[in-house]
């Protein structure tokens, strides 16, 4: 019997969702049985989501991974002694060299699935609190400077510098700010804030503690959406466990800067993770969206300056803090600096998360991250930021990821979700859906969007009938004119971007179900 | 019908908890909603007193937002994602497949089961995605579904 062996299994929602938890409760009784001596930590995601569950055992250093464990190998893998790394068909070898890992640019979620979210010893281990206490040492400027240099823009989908936002912030005079974080990740084929509230929790939390000590705000809150229920449960845990350890509260580790979070929960809204709408909802209104001006940054949750920050965007703070703002830069291209997290969704054989620098194509995600559709047939549509995104043929797939590289086709990247179609599908169906989904979620203030949405599917539905199909067409297109010229939000502004993107490249669908007199 | 109506005393608790801010409104309903499944009447009327808001306030609130159901559920929820990501992995035909093998249709319960749609669980590198009563469940093929409605029902 050598030393206590660690074993580490993902407590993440995708991983759970197909059987982590039966998994560590097997792998527990099995150690039991046979008398070996393991410590079993329940990590977050490496976002090699195709491989969950993936266990992995700590051999002398080495972290040894098994993927798509089932709870029905836990006996042979114990009796092919994978505690000690034994072979066994699920081993993948050391999680360091698979190969969907080792080449990201791992900058933000650097901290995912290595280390334990829940422990401050671990976090602490690798780095934690270190860039708030730089932030300390070198003062809220030198932040503010960091994050300028850097080019880091809002990775919640607008693209807006965030240098400049937190500028404003400071620069405004107010006795209270705020500072607000979006965890409303609403975009279908997105999941990397959630990710990474379950895979470093406290990382967000340094990062929002550092983006109130920068512009002068001793109050955060998170607005994560009530659809991650074990995301709530994670981050409610790392919350009290910065508190417990004095990294959030009064006078934080004798700095002399106060700083707390409160965390809510949304309600099924979409419209929510607006950042207006998101404010309207922290007050305990409807989620309908404001005019803007003001800026949130100069009035924001209840009037006051409020920085309004994606997961993401924070989380990617702490490391330009550590490492400085050009080290940021010089990745990327054009004024797209730095990383995106990528997630690889819908019809892909190898999903999940891929955290790359801004430059890359679609085609390289989807075919050498992505293994091609999990189907195996033809890719025919990609859907690229969320379903206000465009619809990108294959043709279309040499596309570098670039924010104005994209706006240049009509496309965006939004929050980096990728949503892949194979040739079953009927876009004249995703084109509707754009519209329904608009109609379901559309907070209602603004015309365009709350009744522009409902004509468009019926409009839809007469060009797919083969009703008057040219005349429908032109009204189709007069309507997204409208709808994206006169909305008060992306809602109802770009849910014509994914109806046109259908309109271009894939018009052959309206005309299969053949024309009607 | 199984899902109680909640009381006021449990009612007023919760809205205690939440410092009877009236700032609070969306967090004490989704507590009142996870306890109970649902809002009352009586419950609107009950908040409208305690957070000093016009009835008409609170609801507004409870009819904007789609979690804050106006009508008591069955005693198990399934949810299924309606989303691009699921759609791309036979989403549409796993959500006719649940309306046959329930016998209701979304927004709709039968033999205590409510199904809904959801509009994205995060779970979108393991469509198509289901929750049930709270839990996310990926890769869910037509055989998996029935498994785990089965599941429930055993349960009880």
């Amino acid at each position: 019997m050598t030393s206590v062996r660690r074993i580490y299994v993902p407590r993440e929602t995708s991983s759970v969702s197909v059987g982590a938890d039966d998994v560590a409760l097997e792998i527990a009784r099995e150690a039991k049985r046979s008398g070996t001596s393991i410590e079993l930590i329940r990590n977050g995601s490496w976002g090699a989501t195709w491989l969950e569950p993936l266990v992995e055992v700590d051999v002398d250093g080495t972290r040894i991974a098994y993927g798509n464990v089932a709870a029905s190998d836990v006996p042979t893998l114990f009796a092919a002694g994978f505690v000690e790394g034994g072979e066994h068909e699920r081993r993948l070898g050391p999680i360091m060299e698979v190969d969907y890992l080792i080449s990201q640019d791992r900058w933000t979620f650097w901290r995912c699935g290595l280390i334990d979210p829940l422990s401050i010893e671990d976090f602490r281990a690798h780095q934690g609190f270190t860039a708030l206490e730089k932030a300390f040492a070198d003062g809220a400027d030198a932040v503010l400077d960091a994050v300028s240099e850097s080019g880091l823009r809002g990775r919640g989908g607008a693209g807006f510098p965030t240098g400049i936002k937190w500028r404003t912030v400071a620069e405004t005079p107010a006795g209270q700010k705020y500072i607000a974080c979006n965890a409303d990740e609403g975009d279908s084929g997105t999941f990397s804030d959630r990710m990474l509230m379950e895979g470093d929790p406290l990382g967000l939390i340094e990062s929002m503690a550092i983006a109130g000590f920068a512009v002068g705000a001793n109050k955060g809150y998170i607005y994560l959406r009530s659809e991650y229920p074990l995301t709530h449960a994670i981050l409610s845990r790392a919350l009290d466990v910065a508190r417990e350890s004095g990294w959030l509260g009064a006078n934080i580790q004798d700095s002399g800067f106060d700083f707390d979070v409160e965390l809510h929960l949304g309600a099924g809204s979409y419209v929510c993770g607006e950042e207006t709408a998101m404010l309207e909802s922290l007050e305990g209104k409807k989620g309908i969206v404001r005019y803007k001006p003001p800026l949130p940054a100069h009035e924001g949750l209840f009037g006051k300056p409020t920085v309004v920050n994606n997961v993401v965007t924070l989380a990617s703070v702490p490391n330009i803090v550590n490492l400085g703002g050009e080290r940021y830069s010089q990745m990327g291209v054009n004024r797209s600096k730095g990383t995106l997290a990528f997630q690889l969704a819908g019809n892909i054989k190898r999903g999940g998360l891929v955290e790359k620098s801004f430059g890359i194509s679609l085609r390289e995600l989807i075919e050498d991250w992505g293994g091609g559709t999990a189907s195996g047939r033809p890719v025919k549509a990609v859907q690229v930021g969320g379903p206000l995104g465009a619809y990108l043929s294959a043709a279309q797939l040499d596309t570098p990821l670039d924010y104005e590289a994209f706006a240049d086709i009509g496309a965006m990247i939004g929050h980096g979700g990728i949503v892949v179609f194979d040739d079953t599908v009927n876009m004249a169906q995703q084109a509707r859906f754009a519209m329904e989904f608009c109609a379901i979620e559309s907070c209602g203030k603004c015309t365009p969007c709350r009744i522009g949405s409902t004509r468009g599917v019926e409009v839809i539905d007469r060009i797919i009938a083969g009703e008057n199909r040219e005349e429908n067409y032109d009204l189709l297109v007069e309507l997204c004119d409208t709808m994206e010229g006169a909305s008060l939000c992306a809602m109802g502004g770009m849910t014509p971007y994914p109806v046109r993107s259908v309109l271009k490249h894939f018009a052959e669908d309206f005309a299969s179900s053949g024309d009607r007199p | 019908m199984v899902a109680p109506r909640i009381d006021r005393e449990t009612t007023n608790e919760i809205v205690r908890q939440f410092g009877s801010k009236p700032e609070m409104l969306v967090q004490i309903l989704q507590a009142i909603v996870m306890r109970s499944g649902w809002v009352s009447e009586e419950t609107i009327r009950q908040l409208a007193d305690e957070l000093n808001l016009s009835r008409a306030d609170v609801f507004g609130v409870v009819t904007y937002y789609h979690d804050f159901r106006r009508e008591p559920p069955g005693e198990h929820i399934v949810k299924i994602c309606q989303a691009e990501a699921c759609q791309a992995m036979g989403g549409r035909e796993l959500t006719d497949h649940a309306r046959r093998s329930l016998g209701a249709g979304l927004h709709e319960t039968k033999d205590d089961v409510t199904l809904e749609p959801v509009y994205c669980l995060g779970n979108c590198a393991c469509a198509p995605a289901v929750m049930i009563d709270g839990k996310t469940h990926g890769r869910v093929t037509q055989l998996r579904f029935d498994e785990l409605v089965g599941a429930i029902k055993e349960r009880r």
